[in-house]
């Protein structure tokens, strides 16, 4: 098992089962479900083969596992993938999520079944690839590839303004993106390679980390989303189809903080010591101000979209404090968040499926015909709120931990978010969940059925099992993390007194 | 033993949580309440071999919760005197509860559902008090305030107890981001939260900084030295125990929590959860005592609190909520008592008062279920010979309150009052007169509930009347195991909790610093400090006596010639009228302004929506440009070339 090249087999597979979809001959019912089931079928396995990876994964080892490679252009840029502490994880995470994206289209999408079958499976390849890929250019085509079906999905079976909102999506996104090529550009031209192990290693002069940084911002941020370029989330998350949603927040908004992670901290240090300020005071505003505007939401999603930037905004804090409590509580709440947001958009689908609407005020008393639905989305909620208990807290509290010992400013700040969490979730709940059941059209709704239970009780599960107990992932994260911190002090000691020799001459 | 206390109600729990529908609602009750029964048991023999006997801390090891880098947070189960008394106070208000409600929640459909909610509560206010650490005590915290939100909001086709449930949960919450942040400043100060490494420096930690050590917490751009960052940390965790316990400022949502079924008032808001905060203060007394200022600001809540929730007592009509402010008052002489270092004092008024409170919510229930259902006192009255048997343990309950010689109250709160009178920080005179006030309030109000319930005619409609009924054994024997323990409570443990075997009793549990002397000196006071309560209780009860048996349109008439008085007490202060114009409104408006001017017109509208309305216009600008004539194009040409051959030649011309 250990010469195989897992990595690659699991970002292939879905690919496979794509080509499956696609021999797959009609457009009657019969042959819709065929569809389902082959990507079902695709999705579930690749999870399993992707268990694999976490059994055979050493938390011991800081370093790359599991490296395979092939040779392209004299070594300089090459295929090659590898997994640490820090990406492992999201590997799991994306292969775990997409058999629940399937399972919610079920019935919810039924023109172009084939072309959005292909579509996720084609999706979830190059996001496996994006967590694995250890070469820049490589890392590039997958982060940017991962942009089109994205775009597809939202542009053909999303909403009504489906169209206003893929463009946005597409337009923040690119524009992210190319100055992130140019970057990439950049460091080939300096180090002379794009494999991410080398560039690890190279040490960029200040002035070029200071621009090369700005760049990879440009397109993180976006990505994150950091306020201020937050304004397409909403916007896309209320436009695409429920699993749509549920990738967007649980792993496409993981790109970002994950990028931070992989690059800009530990290839450019000085550079991310000196704007980390810049960032702290964005995450604070991300986490003060979307909970201000999701306070005052009234579609469901765009509340749920705009909690999520503010959650993601503890995440940007986390990482950038540069503590093994802050660095591993980021990485904590992303995962966390990876269920919770997900789990939350396919509540917000299963009463979509019936109401075929997300406004808040269509709905109300909800708990009294659906008791089992009441009790998922109270877990969900409870989540997203941070109580301890359920996973959402400990990412929460370990980054606010971890800010606390940076800059107490930015810790009292962000830790509102505990109170206005509350308020916009709880807000939320009441409105829709509690009270009586007034509204005729709701008389009549179903409780969850069981492809919907089955949905979401191991998403309830693993929110509670991480909550009490989240040594499975931070005994992983653990020692890369060490890595990464111990690298980054080391490199501003040296790059300190680099300069004190320079104003010393 | 231990883990059982703890995880019995968990198991309950999960039981009738999980397989409630599938067991019935009968197994359901009776699975919850035996566990919380045997749980109730362990808890008085573990108060017997820890208290009483020469039991040591122990520290038993569950599980590893959450470890980073320096940050090791174990589940544990902490065993000290302090944590076997708040068994004993959980474990039994719980189990009489649990019982108590059977009968209560008789009719209710849902019941397996409100059973595994007590059981939740219990379980995680189990935590809470056997915490070893910060971080499981804020687990247990909110737990606890979880389990409050969803019993308050049992009835959820009720908009106001949906309201009352969310606002206890947000503002319980803006107590726990100050707790939350004093968790972080003490790791940040001792690179720990577990109570045992916190404890064991904390006194080096000050000393540290007598001897010149410089700032040790920059906090809000404020350097600390370590004596003040102390004072921060405590004053930071004690916002959370504001919150908690509903003291002044924060203690709007205790009163709209009794929205919630009477046994949960009981049990949560009077007896166990809103003792959490006091619990916390003595918890960590090795921390506070370090800190002077914290404890004055303590006490100058506590005081404030007791009078002024004492005040609002005075007019409310609803039964409840009278019992509530009268909770939120006694909450505000547990915590004079901490903040003059009489920390043993103020756990024993929990104790104690968790009896006689649990037994006066109980008994209004009883009430309540008497006259189908109505919580107004104003129609009531005349109950006393229908039901005879909650009128008297009302009445135990009352005395007990007020602190009627050689019942519970007497010896706890009469403690409160003569430590505040001898503390020496600057607020205890300031304590001392509050409270010696509260006392004539409390009693006042108290005999003022008593008469206007039970005494006089019934006010009630005659349909209700003819229902009035006793209330089933499964209710009444609960209440007369709490009147035992409000007749004796204080007269069998004063001893040990406060008296000369205190020592002993307390062992290591509660941290008092050399110089802390209050303990002594609350038995020599004078005698008319000793004699004030007891007169205040006369007094209070007379009055009440009098405005409410006597000449009963005493109340109307004085009302009326203090009107603006009586409007002010009646609306609680404003307090919620002022947060609402303050807090709530602005923080919708603050909500909806960033979101379409904010996102709207200056995100989106200098960002992509700019730039598309942008691109649009110039391509149509160069749209027009297109003519399509060709002496156009080559007009434009012949520029180009011009300025091309102008540039070069003066560009050329430079270098050379």
């Amino acid at each position: 098992m250990n010469d195989w090249p897992l990595l690659t087999i699991v970002t292939v597979l879905p690919l496979v089962g794509a080509l499956f979809v696609l021999v797959v001959q009609g457009d009657d019912d019969s042959a819709k479900n065929n569809m389902r089931m082959v990507a079902l079928l695709t999705t579930g396995f690749t999870f399993l083969v992707s268990l694999f990876i976490w059994a055979g994964f050493d938390p011991s080892n800081p370093g790359f596992q599991m490296v395979d490679s092939v040779d392209w252009l004299d070594g300089k840029i090459g295929y090659k993938m590898g997994v640490d502490g820090i990406s492992m994880l999201f590997v799991i995470l994306t292969t775990f999520l997409m058999p629940f994206c399937i399972l919610a289209s079920w019935n919810a999408v039924q023109i172009r079944v084939k072309e959005y079958m292909i579509a996720f499976l084609v999706l979830e390849a190059l996001m496996i690839g994006v967590f694995c890929a250890l070469d820049l250019l490589v890392f590039y085509v997958f982060f940017e590839g991962g942009l089109i079906p994205m775009f597809l999905i939202i542009g053909v079976w999303g909403g009504k303004r489906r169209v206003y909102a893929s463009f946005k999506f597409f337009l923040y996104t690119l524009t992210g993106s190319l100055l992130m090529l140019v970057a990439i550009l950049a460091m080939y031209w300096d180090a002379g390679t794009t494999d991410i192990q080398t560039l690890l290693q190279h040490s960029f002069s200040p002035e070029m980390q200071f621009w090369l940084w700005i760049a990879f911002f440009a397109s993180f941020a976006v990505k994150m989303p950091m306020w201020p370029v937050h304004t397409w989330l909403p916007d896309a998350h209320v436009e695409a189809p429920t699993a749509g949603s549920v990738i967007l927040a649980g792993i496409l908004l993981k790109m970002g903080g994950y990028g931070f992670l992989r690059f800009s901290l530990p290839m450019f240090p000085v550079a991310s010591d000196y704007f980390a300020p810049f960032i702290f005071t964005l995450s604070v505003v991300a986490i003060v101000y979307t909970s201000f505007v999701a306070l005052a939401q009234e579609d469901m999603k765009k509340l749920i979209a705009y909690s999520s930037v503010a959650h993601m905004g503890y995440v940007t804090m986390g990482i950038f404090t540069m503590t093994t409590q802050g660095v591993q509580g980021g990485i904590f709440q992303m995962l966390s968040h990876g269920i919770v947001s997900a789990a939350l958009f396919l509540c917000v689908g299963v009463i979509y499926d019936r109401m075929h609407t997300r406004e808040i005020s269509a709905y109300g008393g909800l708990v009294n015909r659906m008791p089992w639905y009441a009790m998922a989305f109270m877990v969900f909620t409870m989540a997203n709120v941070g109580l301890p208990g359920t996973s959402g807290f400990i990412g929460e509290f370990l980054t606010l931990m971890g800010a606390f010992e940076t800059n107490t400013w930015v810790a009292t700040f962000a830790t509102t978010g505990i109170i206005l969490s509350a308020a916009y979730a709880l807000f939320l709940y009441r409105r829709v969940v509690f009270g009586s059941l007034e509204k005729e059209s709701l008389k009549s709704i179903l409780d969850l059925s069981l492809r919907e239970k089955v949905i979401l009780v191991p998403l309830i599960a693993l929110t509670i099992l991480f909550g009490f107990y989240p040594a499975p992932v931070l005994n992983v994260t653990a020692a890369s993390v060490d890595h990464l911190i111990t690298n980054y002090h080391a490199a501003l000691e040296t790059a300190q007194k680099t300069a004190a020799l320079v104003v010393v001459q | 033993m231990y883990t059982a206390i703890v995880l019995l109600p968990l198991l309950g729990f999960l039981v009738a949580g999980i397989f409630g529908r599938v067991i019935g609602a009968k197994a359901s009750e009776y699975i919850t309440s035996g566990f919380l029964i045997i749980a109730a048991i362990l808890s008085w023999v573990a108060f017997i071999s820890v208290g009483l006997g020469d039991g040591e801390t122990q520290i038993i090891p569950i599980a590893t919760w959450i470890v980073s880098g320096a940050l090791d947070v174990q589940w544990a189960i902490r065993v000290d005197t302090l944590t076997a008394v708040m068994l004993v106070v959980v474990n039994t208000v719980s189990a009489l509860v649990h019982v108590y409600s059977i009968g209560y929640m008789h009719h209710d459909p849902h019941k397996s559902r409100f059973f595994a909610y007590l059981s939740l509560f219990t379980f995680a206010m189990l935590t809470l008090v056997t915490s070893d650490n910060l971080v499981q005590m804020f687990f247990g915290w909110e737990g606890v305030g979880l389990a409050s939100y969803l019993l308050i909001g049992f009835w959820y086709q009720r908009p106001s107890a949906n309201a009352a449930a969310m606002k206890a949960f947000v503002v319980n919450r803006i107590g726990d981001f100050g707790f939350a942040l004093g968790i972080f400043g003490v790791y940040y100060l001792f690179d720990s939260v577990n109570l045992a490494t916190i404890f064991a420096n904390a006194q080096g930690f000050v000393e540290s900084g007598a001897e010149g050590g410089g700032a040790v917490l920059t906090f809000l751009g404020t350097p600390y030295e370590p004596a003040t960052a102390m004072t921060v940390v405590c004053l930071l965790l004690f916002m959370g125990a504001m919150g908690k316990s509903a003291q002044f400022l924060l203690h709007t949502w205790l009163p709209d929590a009794m929205e919630g079924p009477t046994p949960v008032s009981a049990l949560i808001h009077a007896a166990t959860m809103v003792t959490a905060g006091v619990f916390m203060v003595a918890r960590l007394s090795p921390l506070f005592e370090l800190s002077h200022t914290a404890l004055t600001f303590v006490t100058f809540i506590g005081a404030t609190t007791a009078f002024f929730a004492a005040t609002i007592g005075l007019v409310q009509t609803d039964i409840k909520r009278v019992i509530a402010y009268s909770t939120c008052s006694q909450l505000g002489y547990m915590f004079v008592a901490l903040g003059v270092g009489a920390y043993g004092v103020g756990v024993f008024h929990l104790f104690t008062h968790a009896f006689f409170k649990a037994l006066l919510f109980l008994g209004a229930g009883s009430v309540i279920h008497a006259v189908s259902d109505e919580q107004d006192m104003r129609k009531m009255g005349g109950l006393r010979k229908h039901i005879p048997l909650t009128y008297w343990m009302m009445i135990v309950g009352t005395l007990a309150l007020t602190g009627f010689p050689l019942t519970a109250g007497y010896f706890s709160k009469d403690a409160i009052i003569e430590a505040a009178f001898v503390g020496d920080n600057a607020f205890a005179q300031y304590g001392f007169w509050m409270t010696v006030i509260a006392a004539l309030m409390t009693s006042f109000y108290s005999w003022r509930l008593i008469f206007l319930t039970f005494h006089g005619k019934p006010r009630a409609s005659v349909d209700v009347m003819k229902h009035v009924h006793e209330s089933p054994p499964v209710m009444t024997v609960p209440l007369m195991v709490l009147a035992l323990g409000a007749l004796v409570a204080g007269f069998v443990f004063s001893g040990s909790f406060i008296g000369h075997h205190q020592g002993e009793f307390w062992k290591t549990a509660l941290f008092m610093s050399a110089d802390n002397h209050v303990l002594e000196e609350m038995h020599h006071v004078p005698q008319w400090v000793k004699w004030s309560p007891f007169v205040m209780m006369v007094i209070g009860l007379v009055v009440a006596w009098y405005f409410y048996i006597k000449a009963p349109d005493a109340p109307k008439r004085l009302a009326a010639r203090h009107d603006g008085l009586y409007k002010f007490l009646l609306n609680k202060w404003y307090f919620d009228e002022l947060y609402d114009f303050l807090f709530v409104r602005p923080a919708m408006k603050l909500g909806r302004f960033l979101w379409k001017r904010g996102d709207g017109t200056v995100i989106d509208g200098f960002g992509p929506d700019g730039i598309s309305t942008l691109v649009q216009d110039v391509t149509a600008r160069v749209v027009r440009l297109q003519t399509g004539y060709i002496y156009h194009y080559a007009f434009a040409m012949l520029i180009g070339v011009a300025l091309l051959v102008t540039w070069t030649m003066f560009a050329g011309g430079g270098a050379h």
